[in-house]
């Protein structure tokens, strides 16, 4: 039993399918309703510094180019390389140090001189020092991937239960969790996977478990549909600095990308502000500035709309994957903070992986212990 | 501190600042400044008045606009007030400002695209917001509804109060709601043929609250002085029926001319709005005025977190008490924005929420009008609530959402293979409603065929698009 629609849980459904085992989703509202809904569906390697989550992003970016070569151009996967660009030298030489860390770990990264970057990107402000550019990274138009990652897992013989909101998990003798109660209903299961997302804390609390799962808002805006002026996901270098950092105030860095429909995205604000869904004229003003700063003819391009959303944070930024030893028949597949829908192939593979105890892919085994889902107890 | 109107600072602070200068927004305005406070009334558009006053440009030196609408010596009143207020320093009537942000501040932030293109910005401050955004026409797909000569209710009565234009010589004027009578007695009184009126609901609905009716003698004669006028001229009223397609044609135009429609399919409804095989008829016609009411436009203010209430006719209104508050504070609301109620309840609302924001006490005639013509509206609003078989008119390729060309099948695929139990998903899975109109077009349609019980407001951000270079311009904190 799968709690939540979005793209992890679809993913571990979908691979917990396809191992044969018996699955049901069950989510309050649609799929993608939560924070799969309001991700840009970045795939990046680019913004990782070697360690647990890279381990876990490399596995998931050829789980994803796999997806995409099996369920065809439905979910507009477009492995279109990142561009991290530096304002100044020194800038430019924190990156190379940065990215020469990620090649030791595995990771392609070319460095691109100043004089180089208008053959990446024609738009770009002049001036810029330099940058890296991330062949390996992609996106995914990430509601449509979990929908059809879905779709799939129903075909393989999932059962789909939206619109029906999880009260309580159900326990059998000493304590094991044995499926979930509904606002309709009973439904019995041999193991629970919590992939509720930002809402995974209040999951983990029903088996009577501490996951401390915080929200950190970030908004994205949206432009009018262009011409294919951005071809790769651009981005400045403190972006890494911010995604890593554990500051509540506003953090931002400008990322900008195009899409398949023409619009430009450009992300993403970083504040610990709890679920407030007001709308922030800081935060909207400061990403414009920022896009414009990296695309100076955006500033004449009008804004459509602008989206928020609520990542699923832990504290030291790791998600949390795996069987809960506190509360046996509940495994966790949440957390992923920004980085959820790049890692949703890999935990939806080590989820029915564990689910099985058989290994499922021939990918490189992943070291499964820094996402210990009780690490924070 | 500002002493003289010359010398005043355009951006505030303002004691309050209504945004929308229709009946509400006017209404609301002048009672304010008589009251003392000093305003900011920001519009849209290039002449107060709104969408209900709706008037022509004086270039187009018309000589009797007044003959286009009801009430007109109301609206004359409240525009000479205005002049005065602005005269005396009292009022900034700032036309062209497109608020696009509102910022829950000490004082309230407000952000605005300016200028007839939208090319300039301003952020104005004022200590209370009064919200007077009214309400956009709400439409409900139908194959053909896209062909040239195909417009809104609204907008061909917008053409001619403010273009003085006809939208076609023999004009089928179609859809649900008290609008209709309205646009067609313009539209005769302006020279159009109109061959027929095609409301889809049976109006039965009105005659179960007679007390209602009653209390409303006003409405009561509005509904027969457009009955008699529509008589005089021969318009036929098909109740319990709907345009079910338009047809295109070239007509008798040069050979090459452009498509437009040239008939419509008629059929009587059922009781759940489902069109009755072997009823259908087909009207003749060179243009088609067709609309389903009005949905309450209101982002500025759920973007706060305002609380709503779900109305009789399935759209969303903001909630506000006895006073006009919405439930942030500092936030008022009244007309279209607390649930469509037409000209002389807004007018009545804004002029309470003046009252309440001054501190003033209320005036018990306008409590007892607010109250008889609020009842009525709901009454209205319950009688022309789609019924949930109007999609059976739908074909697969019938597009739903223009702007992102989105068509009824697509949508219906993501409702039933891809798990969109919601409008909003609907939206992220097949991109309808993410356009240029953000959805007000189209998101009534898709709510209905993503099978959504209750409608929820819709949400935007932003509340029209904003140059990116406006957006950088937002101060920092």
């Amino acid at each position: 039993m799968v709690i939540g629609a979005g793209v992890v849980g679809a993913a571990c459904a979908f691979y917990a399918a396809r191992a044969g085992l018996s699955v049901a989703v069950i989510d309050r509202g649609p799929v993608a309703g939560g924070t799969t809904g309001a991700g840009e569906g970045n795939l990046l390697l680019s913004d990782k510094q070697p360690g647990p989550e890279l381990e876990l992003a490399k596995v998931s970016a050829l789980l994803w180019q796999e997806l995409a070569d099996e369920l065809g151009a439905v979910f507009e996967y477009e492995p279109k390389g990142g561009l991290v660009v530096a304002a100044d030298p020194a800038g430019q030489l924190a990156l190379a140090a940065f990215a020469a860390k990620q090649r030791a770990a595995g990771v392609t990264a070319h460095e691109v001189t100043a004089d180089r970057l208008a053959e990446y990107e024609p738009h770009l402000a002049p001036g810029l020092a330099g940058g890296f550019h991330y062949p390996e990274d992609a996106q995914v138009q990430p509601a449509l991937a979990a929908a059809h990652l879905l779709r799939a897992a129903v075909r393989a013989g999932a059962a789909l239960h939206l619109g029906e909101r999880v009260t309580a998990l159900l326990t059998g003798p000493g304590g094991a969790v044995r499926g979930v109660r509904t606002d309709r209903r009973e439904l019995a299961a041999g193991a629970v996977v919590n992939a509720a997302g930002t809402w995974g804390g209040q999951i983990a609390r029903l088996a009577g478990v501490e996951l401390p799962v915080l929200p950190r808002r970030g908004f994205v805006l949206v432009t009018e549909p262009l011409p294919r002026v951005v071809r790769h996901k651009v981005y400045a270098a403190d972006y890494v600095a911010d995604v890593a950092s554990g500051s509540a105030a506003l953090q931002s860095s400008g990322v900008v990308e195009g899409t398949p429909s023409g619009t430009v995205l450009i992300g993403a604000t970083r504040e610990r502000v709890g679920f407030d869904r007001t709308v922030s004229a800081p935060a909207l003003g400061r990403l414009a500035r920022q896009a414009a700063a990296l695309f100076p003819f955006l500033a004449d391009v009008r804004v459509l709309r602008a989206y928020r959303g609520f990542r699923p944070y832990l504290p030291d930024h790791l998600p949390a994957i795996g069987a809960d030893p506190r509360a046996p028949g509940l495994l966790h597949a949440c957390g992923h903070e920004g980085a959820g829908i790049g890692l949703a192939p890999v935990t939806g593979l080590l989820i029915a992986e564990q689910l099985t105890g058989r290994r499922l892919s021939t990918a490189d085994p992943v070291d499964t212990a820094p996402f210990r889902p009780d690490r924070f107890a | 501190m500002p002493t003289s109107p010359s010398d005043a600072d355009p951006c505030g602070p303002y004691d309050l600042a209504v945004i929308g200068a229709g009946p509400a927004g006017l209404a609301g305005a002048v009672a304010a400044a008589d009251q003392g406070l000093r305003c900011a009334l920001i519009d849209a558009g290039a002449r107060p008045g709104g969408q209900y006053y709706r008037h022509p440009a004086p270039g187009l030196r018309a000589a009797r606009p007044d003959r286009l609408h009801h009430h007109w010596p109301v609206f004359a009143e409240l525009a000479d007030r205005l002049a005065a207020h602005r005269a005396a320093g009292r009022i900034s009537y700032l036309p062209h400002h497109h608020v696009h942000l509102l910022e829950r501040r000490e004082p309230w932030r407000l952000h605005a695209a300016t200028g007839a293109d939208g090319s300039g910005r301003a952020t104005l401050r004022a200590a209370a917001v009064l919200l007077a955004t009214g309400a956009y026409e709400r439409q409900l797909p139908f194959p053909g509804w896209t062909l040239p000569g195909v417009v809104t209710a609204g907008g061909a009565q917008a053409m001619l109060k403010a273009g003085l234009v006809l939208p076609g010589r023999r004009i089928v004027v179609a859809g649900s709601g008290p609008l209709l009578l309205a646009a067609a007695a313009s539209l005769t009184a302006a020279g159009a043929e109109v061959p027929a009126i095609v409301e889809a609901s049976t109006y039965l609905g009105y005659a179960r609250r007679p007390g209602v009716l009653a209390a409303t003698p006003g409405k009561l004669a509005e509904g027969v002085a457009h009955g008699a006028a529509l008589a005089r001229h021969r318009v036929r009223l098909h109740r319990a029926s709907a345009v079910v397609e338009a047809h295109g044609g070239r007509g008798v135009a040069p050979a090459g001319g452009w498509e437009r429609v040239e008939a419509v399919t008629v059929a009587r409804l059922d009781a759940d709005w489902r069109p009755v095989p072997g009823t259908e008829r087909r009207i003749e016609c060179d243009a088609l005025a067709i609309g389903h009411g009005l949905v309450p436009q209101l982002e500025l203010a759920t973007e706060l977190g305002a609380a709503t209430r779900v109305v009789p006719d399935g759209t969303v209104a903001l909630r506000v008490d006895a006073r006009q508050l919405t439930s942030v504070p500092g936030l008022w609301a009244a007309g279209e924005t607390c649930g469509v109620g037409g000209a002389e309840l807004a007018l009545a609302e804004g002029e309470l929420a003046a009252l309440a924001i001054a501190g003033r006490a209320p005036v018990a005639g306008l409590l007892s009008r607010r109250r008889r013509l609020r009842a009525f509206a709901e009454l209205m609003a319950a009688a022309h609530r789609p019924g949930a078989g109007w999609s059976d008119w739908l074909r697969p390729e019938t597009e739903v959402c223009r702007c992102e060309e989105v068509t009824a099948g697509a949508i219906g695929e993501a409702v039933e293979r891809l798990g969109a139990t919601d409008a909003r998903t609907v939206k992220l899975l097949t991109r309808a409603g993410m356009g240029w109109c953000q959805g007000r077009m189209c998101s009534s349609a898709v709510a209905c065929l993503a099978g959504m019980a209750e409608p929820v407001a819709d949400s935007r951000p932003l509340s029209g698009p904003v140059r990116l270079g406006d957006l950088a311009a937002l101060p920092e904190d």
